[in-house]
């Protein structure tokens, strides 16, 4: 195998995991976690400038898979750097043993590996084998407390994530089936951009069937309602650095493979439109999970439900399709990305302050923590929508562009919007101000992450660069 | 003799879906175990049949870790467990069982509706009623999952809705990945099962009823 680097965003993780499993002290794999995580970044944003290997049989990159693995890989690094000033705490608080630590560390690596090697593949085959395994390492570290409440969070993520990637892989068979007769037997038939070169030749029912039993079954891992009752759980009892993980970055990987079957049906002319499955979802998921925003009492539970939310809207406006509305997605997807991530930062340190989740408990965090207060208050209002971050400029884009298709589903975007605004502020206003109440121990995490993610968001709110506004135009093409 | 080649791959196949139904009306958790190795027992000789008809060795490792692994090993893992949780007796369907094999049946008669009718352009018979029963055990897996409460049955419902892609991934001709696949599902299962030993469930809930783990919610504590 050569060291490009395609390769190296694979081969680094599974080295470090494999390192990290023999290593007894925490301290040291934890910083080894964050060394591995900024190589692994690094060959992923080298991916930019180096020329790009031919898609092979196994791997590929192009313009839109590049999208992913930068913003995976980035996020990955910000997480892996928050867990390591985390965790010590969890340690000393006694929630995991140095033992459960060495398995995190490791199974961290192991995801990273699986997220990105689903990025990468070029082969619906290995898509689903690395989807699987960045499902069970996740579902390892879930259960990492021991608890009552995250081992029956790991079961259930654990059965209806199971359920999820068997029907997607009965779709995959069926891709397969359909391919088969065109490109000949073995590997070509499952090379995804061969698959695409030559969909319009594929049997268009045999696609129908095969795309229903993948966005149900894929569609169950990007969290849409209603499949998407292993996520709140599953955010709420694992360690909040795999929440930011997981809803920053696994929900994102899944999407990524339902857009590369999308694209491949759009690709048939004679086959279902993919597009009105996917609003349909998309619309389901926004509305549902706004709604359910309101009776929240945990806060990671909260913000989980508006990770559906936000899923809900992005695979809204892919369904929508066309350039601006992929633009649209696109943007939002990066900017929930980095603004949920950096909630889920600012939770965990919030967690370890307070000790505890419940919504009640945590007041007047602006009075006694400034800095991690309003990185919390600022961070809620861009994941609510509020100008001048990203999260606006992309949720803008959506809702214009629906008014000029569809107005009717337009309203009803909106509307989920308002909803899921109304009841994010509600939360908000209990949490950071009034009287501080409640246990104040001092700070223990870094704020560092949580910061750069809100500086992002807010430059890319103000003025999106120019080759970045150039580049995401190209993909949204790419799209269709 | 392409003929009685295709006759015993239809009717192993076929017995895979047989070995489902069975599966359904089991109540007693030790003998859903043993329909369950039996179906696995099927699986592996579908399996080594389809390897033999299409010359494709390295299907016999699939039916290899289908015969080792699912047939013998599992099965006796999880016997051992019941056993020690004293559970082997019990099985409490949450649905009776008269609508459950209707249900069962309809499950059967759409996916064969559906599947013959996608594959009508097919050139091999055999691919197309593949299809249709691997359709139809991994739903009547699926309905197994759905009907029943306790964690271990739910754990053969789903190796049965697997057992049911394995199916399909040989029927398929020429499918790459098909060990892998076959590996990672092991690897799945495996989980599972050490999962379900190592968390224990029963000493952390005392059952394993997954009703009775349900109330863990972060809404409901108050």
């Amino acid at each position: 195998m050569s060291f490009d680097p395609p390769s190296l965003v694979l081969i680094v993780p599974a080295v470090a995991a494999a390192m990290l499993a023999l290593m007894p002290s925490y301290r040291a794999s934890a910083w080894i976690n964050v060394a591995a995580s900024l190589l692994t970044f690094l060959a992923a944003a080298s991916l930019f400038v180096v020329e790009r290997p031919e898609a092979g049989d196994y791997l590929h990159v192009d313009d839109l898979n590049i999208v992913f693995i930068v913003l995976n890989t980035f996020v990955g690094l910000t997480a892996a750097v928050f867990s390591a000033s985390y965790i010590g705490h969890e340690l000393q608080t006694g929630r995991v043993t140095p033992a459960n630590l060495r398995f995190y560390h490791a199974m961290y690596q192991v995801m990273m590996f699986g997220m990105n090697l689903a990025l990468v593949s070029n082969n619906i085959g290995l898509m689903w084998v690395a989807v699987e395994l960045a499902t069970l390492s996740t579902v390892l570290m879930v259960g990492l407390y021991r608890t009552h409440e995250a081992l029956e969070a790991a079961w259930k993520y654990f059965i209806l994530g199971s359920v999820g990637i068997a029907l997607a892989l009965f779709g995959t068979i069926l891709i397969y089936m359909a391919a088969q007769p065109i490109l000949g037997e073995g590997l070509p038939s499952m090379v995804s951009s061969k698959l695409i070169a030559s969909a319009a030749e594929l049997d268009p029912k045999m696609l129908n069937v095969a795309f229903v039993f993948l966005i149900v079954g894929y569609g169950t891992k990007v969290g849409l309602a209603p499949f998407h009752a292993w996520l709140p759980d599953a955010h709420a009892e694992g360690p909040t650095p795999i929440s930011a993980v997981l809803s920053g970055l696994l929900l994102n990987v899944a999407l990524y493979v339902v857009l590369r079957f999308k694209m491949l049906m759009a690709a048939n002319e004679t086959a279902l439109a993919p597009g009105p499955l996917m609003v349909a979802l998309g619309l389901l998921s926004l509305v549902f999970a706004a709604a359910m925003l309101y009776r929240r009492r945990d806060i990671k539970r909260l913000f989980a439900y508006s990770s559906i939310e936000h899923m809900g809207i992005i695979v809204f406006a892919f369904g929508m399709g066309g350039a601006l509305a992929n633009f649209a997605g696109l943007l939002h997807m990066v900017m929930h990305s980095l603004t949920k991530s950096a909630i889920f930062f600012a939770v965990g340190s919030i967690a370890q302050i307070k000790g505890t989740q419940r919504l009640a408990d945590i007041r007047g965090l602006t009075q006694s923590h400034p800095l991690l207060g309003w990185g919390l208050v600022i961070a809620v209002l861009s994941i609510a929508g509020m100008p001048p971050s990203g999260v606006f400029m992309s949720e803008f884009l959506v809702v214009t562009t629906s008014f000029s298709r569809a107005p009717i589903l337009a309203l009803v975007l909106v509307f989920g919007l308002v909803l899921a605004f109304a009841a994010l502020l509600l939360h908000l206003t209990g949490v950071a101000f009034g009287e501080p109440s409640g246990e104040d121990e001092p700070l223990h995490s870094t704020l560092v992450p949580l910061w750069l993610h809100l500086a992002l968001i807010m430059l890319i709110g103000l003025h999106m660069p120019g080759p970045m506004v150039e580049w995401f135009r190209s993909v949204a093409a790419l799209l269709g | 003799m392409p003929d009685l080649a295709f006759d015993i791959a239809h009717m192993l196949a076929g017995s895979l879906v047989l070995v489902s139904f069975m599966m359904i009306y089991q109540d007693r958790l030790s003998a859903l175990l043993n329909t369950f190795a039996l179906q696995a027992l099927l699986l592996a000789a579908a399996v080594g049949w389809q390897a033999y008809i299409q010359g494709a060795s390295h299907l016999y490792a699939s039916a290899g870790i289908a015969l080792v692994f699912k047939a013998i090993i599992v099965p006796w893992a999880l016997h051992k467990m019941i056993q020690r949780l004293g559970i082997h007796r019990e099985v409490e369907t949450v649905v009776g069982v008269v609508p459950t094999m209707l249900a069962g049946m309809g499950l059967v008669a759409l996916s064969i509706l559906l599947m013959l009718q996608l594959t009508e352009t097919a050139e091999s018979a055999l691919a197309r009623e593949d299809l249709a029963f691997s359709l139809s055990v991994i739903l009547l897996g699926m309905l197994m999952m759905v009907t029943r409460r306790n964690a271990v049955s739910q754990v053969v419902g789903f190796m049965s809705l697997e057992n049911g892609l394995i199916l399909a991934t040989t029927g398929a001709q020429g499918m790459p990945f098909v060990v892998e696949i076959s590996v990672a599902f092991s690897v799945l299962i495996a989980m599972i099962v050490i999962g379900v030993f190592l968390f224990r469930i029963r000493e952390r809930f005392d059952s394993v009823d997954t009703e009775a783990i349900e109330h863990f919610r972060g809404e409901k504590r108050s």
